[in-house]
């Protein structure tokens, strides 16, 4: 492995901090479902990249499923909801950005921390591969929990799960049965929660999560 | 019979109660279904009696376990009946036998029969799972079923907000018990997890010897009712039915003492001698708070209970002591205490199932539990009060009977104390010994308080005078324990010669053998010392008692008159006027209750000229639930009042507590390396 297969590999997985930050930071509803799409994309090339390093032919069908379901079907697929519950004009309250982003530099900061010791005995080329993954999955927990629209919240959980699937295929044996229950568990997670999306709206005319809490007699 | 089949013999017997336990659910419903189930209990406990008879008496007959095909992966079940066991299956499997036909006859005045049928022969089947582990997994098992069984039939009568408070208290305690019981047997099972007793005893504890010590006394003495752990006793044994309770108080605490033996005594090894100073002390607290709570019940059945706290005390302070005296090198005085406990069981398990009984069937013919609303009962229910009576006074501690017998021989291994090497244990054995005497006048007072207001005087309510006699079954069982007390009394050396290998098994030492003394005396340690003669007492007293008979008869005038009582001068005819049980026992309270119950009277008196009532009313507490149970019930329902905010979070706020914690753990992560 060339020092610059390595530096690709960090490139693609550093990318994909970058655009969770970017998501992190979006208000307006079109915009993050592109970034989304974005964050698959990379996603996609990320795991491909690692496909060649490895030369493991199955990693490249995880990639092309990153590449099709995240990549494309998903984004359109709620680029539609959007449209059909008349929220695409709603602008995202995001809880303000400046703290949430110097958080997420906090985290990222964190997973480094935690990460880089625990895994000494690993390659330095995994190290920091993983580090990058937990930095995704916690900046996904945290978009999870500023965000107080549904929708938000989905694309939050998504891309906490392209952090798991850059771990994954970062951890060289990981089997292409797992993969692909990971793959398919978040397309069922996918419409389960599109389906929950029209529900809610239905019942509350709003997919703002606050509409919920007040319908049991809370206030937001 | 080869040691093996004996063995296989207790475990069908054990199998056959737990079929029963499950043919009694459809069985229960039939008209005398419940007779054929208390009669098939009774038969098997006779015979699980009658084979671990056999193995206390042939040495060696019950080692050699049976092995069953169930329990964890990595474990087997064993059942044996090595001598401990065999004592304590006699024991309890003889009490149930009786208790079983007295609940032939009580059995049919159950009103929901499917609520108590079934769970009784899975409690006395968990019972003598118990006894015959001889694992800690099977042990623990069978524990845990005892104590889910029994609670069953505490709240299997009445469905009143008391009784299942009674319920909770003592589920919870049973459940702290197993607890610590479990911690016990995994510091002795060692860090290669070795849960068969054989294996125990020959690997070293993983930990210290003291913590097992208090381990085991916290789970058995929780169960076995030791101050301050008894709280839930007086609540839960009252409140299943009567023949329940008997069994509750009269042999499952006895299934308690077995544990700590067990534990202690043969696992834990050789004991330090610090270890019997808080046994003696816990024990010797606990025979003394627990016969003077009893004093202050007029429930009866709860006084009984309480009467159950205090001889339990009595049996530690022979542990305490056989502890004690084992480990400064005495084994034959610690044979002595350690005998004078286990017969003391024997004993206790007699006359408290006898006096529940008695207790029962008094409730069934009068509806009542309250001494103050009974009274006169010996004109119209004799044969229960002469049985009731039998126990009184066996539970008196007062010859010729069983009770006394065992008590002498704890006084007995009290007097050797100055040869123990300690100072300690040397001043603390006679202060012990002076608890003990004290409790033992103490609950003489109590007896003479419960049998008094129940069965003498004139009835003071209704239902008390138009009682019945009970049945025959009840009456049978009732006279078959009283003879039995009269017979330990009058007999003890075969019950101490019988015990002979239990003692040598634990302590390493036994007792000369009573049997070949003259005259059927016992004279444990050296008949210059001491000796008591069972017999003589009781030929004396049957001759002095003839004697009388004849001289009143002879020379007494024959004229009869009746007239009205004496009353002191004042014409009161009611009955309520009579002294009370409260009467009785006010000087007792006066003495020690502003101290240990916190007692306070309040008088309310009318104003001169106002015709309305005077009222005294009486507040007594018990100093150990206020001081233990209150703070920790306190603390539970603030920690889950304040949980409950946590209930009512939205969504957002749960994932905001995940992701907390989540990253409090990375930083911790983070910051420990």
């Amino acid at each position: 492995m060339t020092p610059l297969d390595t530096d690709i590999a960090h490139l693609l997985a550093g990318s994909m901090v970058l655009v969770s930050f970017l998501l992190l930071y979006q208000d307006r509803m079109f915009a993050l479902l592109n970034i989304f799409a974005v964050h698959a994309w990379v996603l996609a090339f990320s795991v491909a990249w690692q496909a060649h390093l490895q030369q493991a032919p199955h990693l490249f069908i995880t990639a092309l499923i990153a590449l099709v379901f995240k990549g494309v079907f998903i984004p359109v697929a709620l680029h539609r909801i959007v449209v059909r519950l008349g929220i695409h004009r709603s602008i995202e309250s995001v809880v303000s950005v400046g703290p949430t982003m110097l958080f997420g530099m906090a985290l990222v900061a964190l997973s480094i921390v935690v990460m880089l010791p625990v895994t000494e005995a690993a390659g330095a080329f995994v190290r920091e591969d993983l580090a990058f993954a937990l930095s995704i999955v916690l900046l996904g927990l945290l978009m999870m929990v500023t965000r107080r629209n549904a929708v938000g919240q989905v694309i939050g959980f998504m891309s906490l799960e392209n952090g798991l699937v850059l771990a994954a295929t970062g951890a060289r044996g990981m089997p292409l049965v797992v993969e692909i229950s990971v793959a398919f568990s978040v397309l069922i997670a996918f419409i389960i929660i599109g389906i929950f999306l029209f529900r809610i709206r239905e019942r509350f005319d709003s997919v703002d999560v606050r509409a919920l809490d007040m319908s049991r007699g809370e206030s937001p | 019979m080869t040691p093996f089949l004996l063995n296989q013999l207790a475990a069908c017997g054990i199998g056959l109660l737990l079929l029963l336990a499950a043919l009694g659910v459809p069985v229960s419903r039939l008209s005398s279904g419940s007779r054929l189930i208390y009669g098939s209990c009774a038969l098997v406990c006779s015979g699980l009696a009658a084979v671990a008879l056999y193995a206390l008496l042939v040495p060696g007959s019950g080692t050699a376990a049976v092995e069953l095909p169930i329990g964890l992966p990595l474990g087997r079940t064993l059942l044996a009946l090595d001598p401990l066991s065999a004592a304590f299956a006699i024991i309890v499997n003889l009490a149930t036998a009786i208790v079983s036909i007295f609940a032939i006859g009580y059995g049919r005045h159950a009103a929901e029969p499917q609520r108590v049928v079934p769970f009784y022969p899975a409690f006395v089947g968990a019972m003598n799972i118990v006894l015959l582990a001889q694992d800690a997994f099977s042990f623990l098992a069978g524990w845990e079923f005892m104590s889910l069984a029994s609670w069953a039939l505490v709240v299997s009568e009445d469905r009143s907000a008391g009784n299942l408070k009674a319920g909770l208290v003592y589920l919870i305690m049973a459940t702290g018990g197993a607890m610590t019981l479990l911690l016990a047997f995994g510091i002795l099972a060692g860090p290669e997890g070795a849960y068969s007793f054989d294996t125990m005893r020959q690997t070293a504890a993983a930990g210290p010897a003291a913590i097992v010590l208090a381990l085991a006394l916290i789970g058995a003495g929780s169960k076995a009712g030791l101050v301050p752990l008894h709280a839930w006793l007086p609540l839960a044994h009252p409140a299943a039915p009567s023949h329940a309770s008997a069994l509750m108080s009269g042999v499952m605490t006895k299934v308690a003492v077995y544990g700590f033996i067990r534990i202690v005594f043969d696992l834990a090894g050789p004991p330090s001698w610090w270890w019997s100073i808080p046994v003696l002390i816990v024990a010797g607290i606990t025979a003394l708070l627990g016969v003077l709570h009893a004093l202050m019940e007029h429930d009866l059945k709860r006084l009984l209970a309480y009467h159950t706290v205090e001889n339990i005390g009595i049996i530690f302070i022979g542990l305490g002591l056989a502890l004690a005296f084992e480990a400064g090198g005495l084994p034959v005085a610690a044979a002595l205490a350690l005998i004078a406990a286990i017969f003391h069981v024997f004993n206790h398990s007699l006359f408290k199932s006898l006096l529940f009984l008695g207790a029962g069937a008094v409730l069934n013919a009068t509806g009542e539990r309250d001494m103050e609303r009974l009274g006169g009962l010996i004109h119209r229910m004799p044969v229960t009060a002469f049985a009731f009576l039998v126990g009184c006074i066996a539970i008196s501690a007062l010859p010729p009977f069983n009770g006394f017998v065992s008590e002498w021989l704890t006084f007995q291994a009290i007097l050797l104390s100055p040869q123990l090497p300690q100072w300690i244990p040397r001043l603390l054995v006679p202060a012990i010994g002076a608890t003990l005497a004290c409790s033992a006048a103490l609950a003489a007072a109590c007896f003479v308080k419960a049998f008094g207001s129940t069965f003498l005087g004139r009835a003071r309510a209704a239902a008390a005078n138009t009682a019945v006699e009970t049945d025959r079954w009840s009456l049978g069982a009732m006279l078959l324990l009283a003879a039995l007390c009269l017979g330990a009394g009058i007999l003890p050396g075969f019950a101490i010669d019988s015990l002979a290998g239990v003692s040598e098994s634990l302590v390493g030492a036994q007792l000369a053998a009573q049997s070949s003394q003259p005259w059927l005396r016992i004279a444990p340690i050296d008949p210059v010392r001491s000796a008591y003669n069972g017999m003589l007492v009781f030929a004396m007293i049957v001759a002095a008692a003839v004697l009388t008979a004849i001289v009143v008869r002879r020379f007494a005038s024959h004229g009869l008159r009746r007239s009205p009582a004496w009353d002191c001068g004042f014409p009161e005819a009611s009955p309520v006027a009579q002294y009370s049980s409260s009467s009785f026992a006010q000087p007792i309270r006066r003495v020690f209750g502003s101290v240990v119950f916190r007692a306070r009277e309040h008088v309310t008196m009318p104003k001169p000229g106002d015709t309305g009532l005077a009222r005294l009313q009486l507040e007594l507490h018990d100093i150990a639930w206020d001081a233990l149970y209150d703070p920790v019930i306190r603390f539970v329902n603030v920690a889950a009042d304040r949980l409950n905010a946590f209930q009512f979070l939205t969504i957002r706020k749960y994932l905001m507590l995940v992701f907390a914690a989540l990253v409090l753990l990375l930083v911790i992560i983070g910051a420990w390396r």
